[in-house]
């Protein structure tokens, strides 16, 4: 029972419904609310109890209400952070005003805040490089899972690759990416800091294969009334493709991409903790090196942070999902 | 023809007024680079660079830096090579180690040295108590300095069940290494010697004490773990086991040997030539952020304990930090000493780039195996000059006196200064002296090491 027939139940509610409906409905309510929100404060309970009864070194594990402190705190350090920007601004056009005094010919770069990003900027960080690992893999997933579910010969040429590289680890990637980016992205005015380029190569490598399992095995699956179809109707190539393969793929294609950037935001946070590009994963490691009796707290807001990204993420390529499809309702 | 020729004096009494009253600032050239990024490791010492920037000592010189802390020193060294730092806080070993070779080679110069001291060693609580009873005491208390032979009955128990006693250090090319070795030899204990021309880089050949890397940070954690029984490390990490009940700081590295450059400021040689103002308005910043963190005899230090506890730097407590950078540091739980001198920024000359600590670095690389074969005299030198720099930071120090900020009292005496300090000025626990222009000499004195022809 998901939420929609909910409120499409709740919206056909008439006054003149008995007793047993009413009761029905009131389960039902309790079902679809009650039920996550009973859990949620189960977890808080347990969560509280067991924080208590584990010492760290760096003090007893944080509670729900040091975490949501220190939630607040990161948003306060956030706004402190814009401020003390506000104020580098102001105070770097007097430095430049003052040399223009001195040296008139001198022709001023006004530069960005040089401070160190906040919790929220890594996040922000975080999410750009995941999109554009997340994207970079579709755009090159998609087309090669096609091409692999259309010819049974690029399958099995593509097929023992796939199986070998799908179980890597981002770990064992990172360095040999890391090097191989040092010595090729090489540019005096680089459009892209290396540090994303490498993170976002990781992820890209990591998140591509189930979008290309998936993809090659929705096409091969696209039924032979649709393909016969097409052919009776002599369709082109790229019109076959486009009318009949793609529209017929999208399901399992989908189910593959969802599965993909849940894998690009996992790999993401281990491979920013490990090859220290901004992000959240940097954010993890260097409240872990700082060891100060805040830290983890603050490391709790980031997993909880992370978790509830990932969740958005996923319901995003849901509704994505419901758009383009044309079985619409196949999905949840 | 007449006036070409007085045009031509006054430019050379304009070039000798600019060679006798030395540069200022305006003189300097502007920076060729405006926008840098330092790397840093979460350590006490990292603060002369969260001053100069907190200050605004950088922004004075037209600079815009951001600051990063970096997981671990390879991580630090490897992208100061690579151009993604323009510079870095370095352990002293990294520049003279990068450029002999050992490690990554690549020629990194230093014209700053970030401070002297400031490092302890650190044993388990289980160690402690097998040591402690074997202690001379004084009123109850130990007597320091602690000798490492002390650890000898901890050793034992861990032979006798079968492991070698684990000490961690925070890089091969370390002081921490180099002190940590330096205090167990001094106690009869062999640490273990290199042997790279075998491609053996763990130290360990003929070692009593087994010594592994552990990053800074993750010391007390790895401790707690048992991977280790102690480690040697800068702060504020020993502290961290004092206030976690984790482990018990034995010996500071000031009663080991005190006074040779601990951390430095380290830069590719390539971009000292390519940003030469940078670099030296760079010193500037720094040199007047060294003075700050020691003026009015530590009066600063409280503030900038809570300057670099903030996550950005440090990130550590504020009392954690403070007790090892307001002149005490705590032993055993609740064994608080005077020190001093535990931290020196800026004393005793602590900026200036001194070519005998750079050769006192080379000669422990020689005694330990690092440098496998005998080197004259002359190529300590020579490596010494290479990369550490004093006329860099000469030319930062003159300038900084000709603008008013600083006075020519807080400088060594240029014309005269050798770069070698006194071999009285630095004092060893096992009361060898070190002349630092006779390094082959020095290394005879000890009864455990390589010296001459030896090879490990």
């Amino acid at each position: 029972m998901n939420t929609t027939t909910l409120i499409r139940q709740l919206s056909s509610y008439r006054p003149s419904l008995d007793r047993d409906s009413l009761l029905k409905l009131s389960r039902r309510i309790l079902g679809a609310l009650g039920a996550p929100l009973l859990g949620l404060a189960m977890f808080l309970l347990l969560w509280q109890l067991a924080a208590a009864r584990i010492d760290t070194s760096l003090g007893s594990f944080p509670g729900p209400m040091d975490v949501a402190g220190q939630a607040a705190n990161l948003y306060q350090e956030h706004r402190a952070e814009r401020e003390r920007a506000v104020v580098f601004m102001e105070r770097q056009e007097q430095r430049i005003q003052a040399r223009l005094a001195q040296d008139p010919d001198w022709e001023p770069v006004r530069r960005g805040y040089t401070g160190p990003p906040t919790f929220f900027d890594q996040i922000g960080t975080s999410l750009l490089t995941v999109l554009a690992g997340f994207a970079l893999a579709s755009v090159i997933a998609i087309p090669l899972g096609i091409v692999m579910g259309l010819s049974r010969f690029a399958s099995n040429a593509i097929n023992p690759l796939v199986q070998i590289f799908k179980p890597v680890s981002p770990l064992a990637w990172l360095p040999i990416v890391t090097l191989v980016v040092a010595a090729v992205y090489v540019s005096d005015d680089p459009m892209f800091s290396r540090s994303f380029v490498v993170s976002m190569i990781t992820v890209m490598l990591c998140c591509i294969w189930p979008t290309l399992i998936n993809t090659s095995v929705g096409v091969t699956t696209v039924s032979q009334d649709l393909n016969n179809v097409s052919r009776v109707l002599r369709l082109g190539w790229f019109t076959h493709v486009r009318r009949i393969v793609l529209p017929s793929a999208i399901p399992m294609m989908f189910t593959g991409l969802r599965v993909s950037l849940g894998i690009a935001w996992m790999v993401l946070i281990a491979a920013e903790m490990l090859a220290q590009n901004p992000g959240l994963g940097k954010f993890v490691w260097d409240e872990f090196q700082n060891g100060s009796s805040d830290s983890l707290s603050r490391i709790m807001v980031a997993v909880l942070a992370i978790g509830l990204i990932g969740f958005l993420l996923d319901r995003i390529m849901l509704i994505i999902q419901r758009r383009v499809d044309w079985q619409k309702g196949a999905v949840s | 023809m007449n006036q070409t020729f007085s045009n031509l004096l006054r430019r050379l009494a304009a070039v000798g007024l600019l060679v006798t009253a030395t540069a200022s600032a305006a003189d300097l050239g502007w920076p060729e680079k405006e926008e840098l990024t330092f790397g840093f490791i979460k350590l006490t010492d990292m603060a002369p660079l969260a001053i100069a920037q907190e200050k605004g000592f950088f922004e004075d010189e037209g600079l815009y830096v951001s600051l990063e802390a970096q997981s671990n020193w390879r991580v630090l060294l490897e992208r100061t090579i690579s151009g993604e730092l323009d510079g870095a806080h370095m352990l002293a070993g990294q520049p003279l180690g990068a450029t002999i070779g050992y490690g990554t080679e690549a020629h990194i110069i230093t014209a700053f040295t970030m401070d002297l001291n400031g490092n302890a060693c650190t044993v388990s609580n289980e160690v402690w108590n097998l040591m402690k009873p074997g202690l001379e005491k004084k009123d109850g208390k130990p007597v320091h300095p602690i000798p490492a032979s002390a650890l000898l009955p901890a050793i034992e128990h861990s032979q006798n069940r079968g492991q070698p006693f684990r000490m961690g250090m925070v890089f091969p090319v370390s002081t921490h290494n180099y002190e940590l070795r330096y205090w167990l030899a001094a106690g009869g204990i062999h640490p273990g010697f290199y042997a790279p021309q075998r491609g053996d880089t763990s130290g360990t050949l003929n070692s009593d004490v087994n010594i592994s890397v552990t990053p800074p940070p993750q010391m007390p954690s790895t401790l707690e773990a048992g991977t280790i029984n102690g480690y040697c490390v800068g702060e504020p990490w020993n502290q961290q086991a004092v206030f976690r009940n984790i482990g018990v700081p034995v010996i500071a590295d000031e009663a080991i040997r005190n006074n040779v450059a601990e951390k430095v400021f380290g830069v590719t040689n390539g971009w000292a030539e390519r940003y030469p103002n940078t670099h030296v308005r760079v010193v500037r910043a720094l040199i007047r952020a060294g003075h700050w963190l020691d003026k009015d005899n530590n009066a600063n230090r409280q503030e900038a304990a809570r300057i670099i506890a903030q996550s950005r730097y440090v990130g550590a407590d504020y009392e954690v930090i403070a007790n090892s950078m307001t002149g005490v540091f705590e032993y055993e739980k609740g064994d608080v000493r005077p020190a001093p001198d535990f931290n020196v920024f800026f004393r005793y000359h602590a900026t200036y780039p001194f070519y005998s600590d750079a050769v006192w670095y080379l000669t422990q690389m020689r005694r330990w195996g690092q440098i496998p074969e005998a080197k004259p005299d002359s190529w300590y030198l020579d490596m010494a000059k290479k990369v550490f720099r004093p006329d860099i930071y000469r030319q930062a120090a003159e300038s900084l006196i000709a603008d008013g900020l600083m006075t020519a009292a807080d400088f060594p005496d240029f014309a005269s200064e050798s770069g070698f300090r006194a071999p009285d000025a630095t004092r060893f626990i096992d009361g060898i002296t070190f002349d630092g222009q006779s390094p082959n000499a020095y290394l005879e004195q000890f009864s455990i090491g390589l010296k001459g022809n030896d090879t490990p």
